[in-house]
């Protein structure tokens, strides 16, 4: 125990005065979590709509009207024809086009059904997909809107349609930051966990302290406790700061119990730190631990569901997905947080990553090694 | 047996098909002052890490201050100092609290380590420097904490890896001096190095050539031996035959 306090009296003071540590571990975290939110926003507005208005009827201006002020387009600009509505897709200066047949509103009084003919650039499919789909949102409703206008005077009955009304429950207002602040609180714990604690200890074999230390009467579990303790509890101090500001700045208050996201993220951050530890063992300096460190860690957000979810994924990846800690946090988070999940609902993860910890942990101990 | 620190016979460490050292049998008495000589890649430095638990020996036996260095480790770690060729004390800490850390992870006392701390500062003369960090001091500086750190614990054996490598011949002077003054208050000394005049401060010595020891005597019993005036032709008498390339 005592071995203990000298072991942590070291590391404390090592980290304090590591003057380009402390930024690292405390202000790049917040600063990341201030920019990248407003960066990962999902939602698509400012579609750029070029229209190929060959009717110039009023209907065909209602519809381009109607568009223009839903807020989620912006109109380009009017084409002459399909082609030159095309060159504007290809110079990247319009997302859809939108082509009125000539006739267009002859037709539809006539014979009560007209087509309108709708492309989008697919390149970035998200926006390409859900440009379409907002815009036949648009359409479905002015053709409501008309058929209404006509139905009316006719005093005949309406046909029967199923109209849908959403409700977004949870996240009443789709707001993104919502979805990923917790999400990439959760990616900067794992950031400082993993990768600092195995950039440490393997800085601790490159200047060759850690013989001294294996010469020393100093016990495996003791060297590693004096590791973990320091970056399990900052850690903690970073997720707290990431919540303060979550709540200032984004306006999320965690609606569950925040003692049982504390409590799942104690053990987290030892399962991770126990992957750093087990990182730090088989590297022989920081640069080999950086990559291995920075392969894997890649691999654990890209299959996270932080930006896709898990749900879409092929059966071979949703496997890696389930192999990787950082996948149950971030669910647990947006459970707790969002939906405010207790500690009932967030049982197999936490039992999942209690496995992580123990496994890691218990690998890296063996594979630390005293005498060679 | 009690009057050996060191008892070494028959020790072989194998990497792969290569021999690093070769069946080496020797004792160091306690008290002694012992060199351990040889060329680069001669097997010094090998032979070192398996007497201090740092690495297994492929056979052969060994016990070091009475503990076998296959089974008790522990032991042995408790018992020994260590300081090796590369520095290794925390330049990010004070003198003060590199002191203090070793000092405590061997089990010193509060009060033992205030005593000790006093004690060796003022030996070194490190008053001024108490509270600068290890980094900024001279490297003569650095060797000399370092070996002070390694007998805080008043080690039965203290190992020196090649202690006084590019420190200038003043410091070095000194440097023997902490030596000789360990060994008085009982620390038997193991001690490697390239410095042939610091091999004549050695009660006995072994050189090293090719992972085998080809003599070991005293420094005046190896220069009759070898009808030769210094050390250095001792040396050079031995070491030319080596097959193996420098490390």
């Amino acid at each position: 125990m005592r071995t203990l306090k000298f072991l942590l009296e070291k590391e404390f003071r090592q980290i304090f005065r590591n003057k380009s540590l402390l930024p690292i571990l405390f202000v790049l975290p917040m600063v990341q979590l201030l920019i990248m939110p407003l960066a990962a926003d999902f939602d698509i507005k400012d579609i750029r709509v070029a229209i190929v208005d060959n009717d110039h009827s009023s209907y065909s201006r209602r519809l381009t009207e109607k568009i223009g002020a839903s807020g989620y387009f912006h109109i380009e600009g009017f084409a002459a024809s399909y082609a030159e509505a095309l060159r504007l897709v290809g110079t990247g200066s319009a997302d859809i086009i939108l082509e009125i047949p000539p006739q267009f509103a002859r037709n539809l009084v006539k014979e009560g059904d007209q087509k309108v003919y709708l492309a989008a650039d697919a390149i970035n499919g998200m926006k390409g997909s859900l440009g379409a789909s907002y815009l036949t949102a648009v359409l479905t409703d002015f053709n409501n809107d008309i058929r209404v206008e006509w139905m009316q005077p006719q005093k005949m009955e309406p046909q029967p349609t199923i109209e849908i009304v959403q409700e977004n429950w949870f996240n009443p207002s789709m707001n993104y930051p919502f979805f990923m602040v917790p999400g990439i609180l959760v990616i900067l714990v794992t950031m400082v966990a993993g990768f600092i604690a195995a950039l440490n200890i393997v800085q601790e074999k490159e200047i060759g302290t850690i013989e001294q230390i294996n010469v020393t009467p100093i016990k495996k579990w003791q060297f590693i406790l004096g590791k973990l303790i320091p970056f399990w509890l900052i850690g903690m101090i970073d997720f707290t700061i990431g919540l303060l500001i979550a709540r200032l700045v984004y306006g999320i208050v965690p609606v569950g119990h925040i003692g049982t996201l504390y409590l799942f993220l104690s053990v987290y951050l030892v399962a991770l730190l126990g992957f750093g530890l087990l990182v730090s063992t088989y590297s022989d300096n920081q640069l080999q631990a950086m990559f291995v460190a920075f392969f894997f860690i890649m691999i654990f957000i890209l299959m996270s569901g932080l930006f896709t979810p898990v749900e879409n994924m092929p059966g071979w990846a949703k496997v890696i997905s389930h192999m990787t800690p950082v996948t149950y946090f971030i669910e647990v988070m947006r459970m707790i947080v969002l939906k405010g999940s207790d500690f009932g609902d967030i049982r197999t993860p936490f039992l999942i990553v209690l496995g992580f910890a123990v496994l890691l942990n218990a690998w890296a101990i063996f594979n630390y090694r005293k005498t060679s | 047996m009690t009057d050996k620190a060191i008892v070494c016979k028959d020790l072989c460490k194998q990497f792969g098909d290569f021999t690093a050292v070769n069946r080496i049998s020797f004792d160091v008495n306690k008290g002694e002052i012992y060199g351990f000589l040889g060329a680069n890649g001669a097997g010094k430095t090998t032979a070192m890490r398996m007497l201090c638990g740092l690495s297994y020996p492929t056979s052969g036996e060994a016990t070091v201050a009475g503990y076998n260095v296959y089974r008790q480790q522990e032991a042995i770690k408790r018992n020994i100092g260590y300081m090796s060729q590369k520095f290794s004390l925390y330049e990010n800490l004070t003198v003060r609290e590199n002191i203090r850390f070793y000092g405590g992870v061997y089990g010193l006392s509060d009060s033992q380590l205030k005593e000790k701390g006093v004690e060796l500062i003022e030996r070194l003369g490190l008053g001024k420097e108490m509270n600068k960090l290890v980094g900024e001091l001279p490297l003569g500086w650095k060797q000399k904490l370092a070996f002070s750190v390694a007998i805080i614990h008043q080690p039965t054996i203290v190992f020196l890896d090649e202690p006084t490598g590019g420190v200038d011949p003043v410091t070095r002077r000194q440097f023997w001096d902490l030596i000789y003054h360990a060994a008085d208050q009982g620390i038997t000394i193991f001690v490697t190095t390239h410095y042939m005049d610091e091999a004549e401060y050695c009660h006995r010595l072994s050189i090293m050539v090719d992972g085998r020891i080809d003599a070991l005597d005293t420094p005046a019993e190896l220069k009759r031996k070898y009808s030769a005036r210094t050390m250095d032709e001792v040396f050079y008498a031995l070491a030319r035959g080596a097959k193996r390339s420098a490390d």
